[in-house]
């Protein structure tokens, strides 16, 4: 199967096969504007088999929210076709505006203009808690 | 600008000189009689309270300032909508310190972000009450003249008790602590405290639901009450309610060192007879957490004295 490569953009590389669709829906990818190829199942030395997005404009990225999701992700930004960055994603310590609370008695439940913040505190475990009443995400 | 809203937020070195001071007020109080002189204490209760709103009070009261406030939602701009964060901003306005109470957990964190003065939780819902700790760590201390090697139990709700988990979360940072965990299967202690704190920290700690069993190994025994408002439903709260009832009849074969604890309010969780036990310390705590407020109270606003 062939892709064209990007002059100018963000390729996802090294998502989890089958969380891509997760990322593009909750990354809000959906909503944008530019050509976006999303290309499930790839072979992997390293992973077996691994997802890709290639996203073709310069946008911002939820790093938060992409490391919450995937943290293995690698992000390369292409600028004239070549590759001038490559980031890799990690749990990030503190995530704002992805989860939401659901503690019923959480101040979150009734101030809802209040930011969500989750914070990672156990990293073994993956484990998120709002930083407001500590319920578990 | 510091503030308290959960009591890891201190270290054990400013716990223990926190309550150096409450000890000192204690002997000492008319040193302390004006040292707040010219300062507001500002209660914000959204929820209803006797000891700690009145202890807070009575507090900055002994330190010479002056207290103002609601105690209850209703008399203040929540009940027509207002946010915290716009309720502290306005309240700083008019005090120097603020201790609030909220049913709503995480509350005095959101006044925190918000405010420019210290702010207190004076206890979030079912999250945080770190002055109750406070108090039970100064009541333990002078009563068994130490914060380590000790075991104690926590009988009742364990599950909603905020008292409970603050107080768990205090002890794991002393030494040789081991702690017996005594309440009905559905109101046990949530995972959290197990895996975050008592596992993280090797705490020596076991789980029971027969209170008499585990009576005669402890050195301080904590009730807690089967606390109605945080029960959805009446029939489960009536259920549990009765799980454990203190007795005279069963403190026989306690230790003649026990030290029996109770943030209170108390519903019938310990018998009346058992109030003339020289056991029974509970009211002696509660004269406690107002000495240790006036420490804090003191600490917060940079008042030191030589």
């Amino acid at each position: 199967m062939h892709i064209d490569s990007i002059k100018e953009g963000i390729v996802i590389d090294h998502i989890t096969a089958g969380n891509a669709m997760t990322i593009y829906g909750l990354l809000g990818f959906d909503k944008l504007e530019c050509s976006i190829a999303i290309i499930k199942n790839v072979s992997s030395k390293k992973m077996g088999k691994k997802d890709i997005i290639k996203i073709d404009s310069n946008i911002d990225i939820n790093l938060e929210a992409l490391g919450y999701i995937d943290p293995g992700v690698t992000i390369d930004i292409i600028r004239d076709s070549v590759l001038v960055e490559k980031r890799s994603v990690d749990l990030p310590e503190r995530l704002h505006g992805v989860l939401r609370c659901k503690n019923p008695r959480c101040i979150t439940s009734c101030e809802q203009e209040l930011e969500q913040v989750f914070m990672l505190t156990d990293k073994d475990r993956k484990i998120y808690r709002c930083m407001y009443c500590e319920a578990k995400a | 600008m510091r503030s308290l809203i959960n009591i890891l937020d201190l270290t054990t070195e400013e716990i223990d000189k926190m309550l150096d001071t409450a000890d000192d007020i204690i002997a000492n109080p008319k040193k302390y009689s004006e040292v707040c002189h010219g300062k507001k204490l500002a209660t914000l209760f959204f929820e209803p309270s006797t000891r700690t709103r009145l202890s807070f009070e009575a507090a900055m009261y002994e330190l010479g300032g002056n207290v103002l406030g609601f105690s209850e939602a209703n008399s203040s701009s929540a009940a027509k909508g207002e946010s915290v964060a716009d309720t502290t901003r306005t309240v700083c306005c008019y005090a120097d310190i603020i201790a609030m109470r909220h049913p709503k957990e995480g509350a005095p964190l959101v006044a925190s972000m918000n405010s420019s003065v210290p702010i207190i939780n004076a206890g979030d819902g079912g999250h945080n009450h770190p002055t109750q700790t406070l108090t039970d760590l100064l009541t333990i201390r002078r009563k068994t003249g130490k914060l380590s090697d000790f075991t104690i139990g926590f009988c009742g709700d364990l599950k909603f008790g905020r008292t409970v988990h603050s107080l768990i979360q205090a002890l794991s940072r002393y030494k040789n602590i081991r702690i017996v965990l005594i309440s009905p299967n559905e109101l046990k202690v949530p995972s959290y405290i197990k895996h975050d704190v008592l596992r993280k920290n090797g705490i020596e700690y076991k789980q029971t639901t027969d209170l008499e069993s585990v009576l005669p190994e402890l050195d301080v025994l904590y009730m807690t009450r089967v606390q109605r408002e945080r029960f959805l439903s009446e029939e489960e709260y009536i259920r549990l309610r009765d799980s454990y009832i203190l007795t005279r009849e069963k403190l026989k074969n306690a230790k003649e060192s026990l030290t029996i604890l109770h943030p209170l309010p108390r519903v019938n969780e310990i018998s009346v007879d058992v109030d003339d036990d020289p056991r029974a310390c509970y009211f002696e705590q509660a004269l406690c957490g107002k000495f240790v407020r006036m420490a804090l109270i003191m600490e917060l606003l940079g008042i030191h004295l030589d």
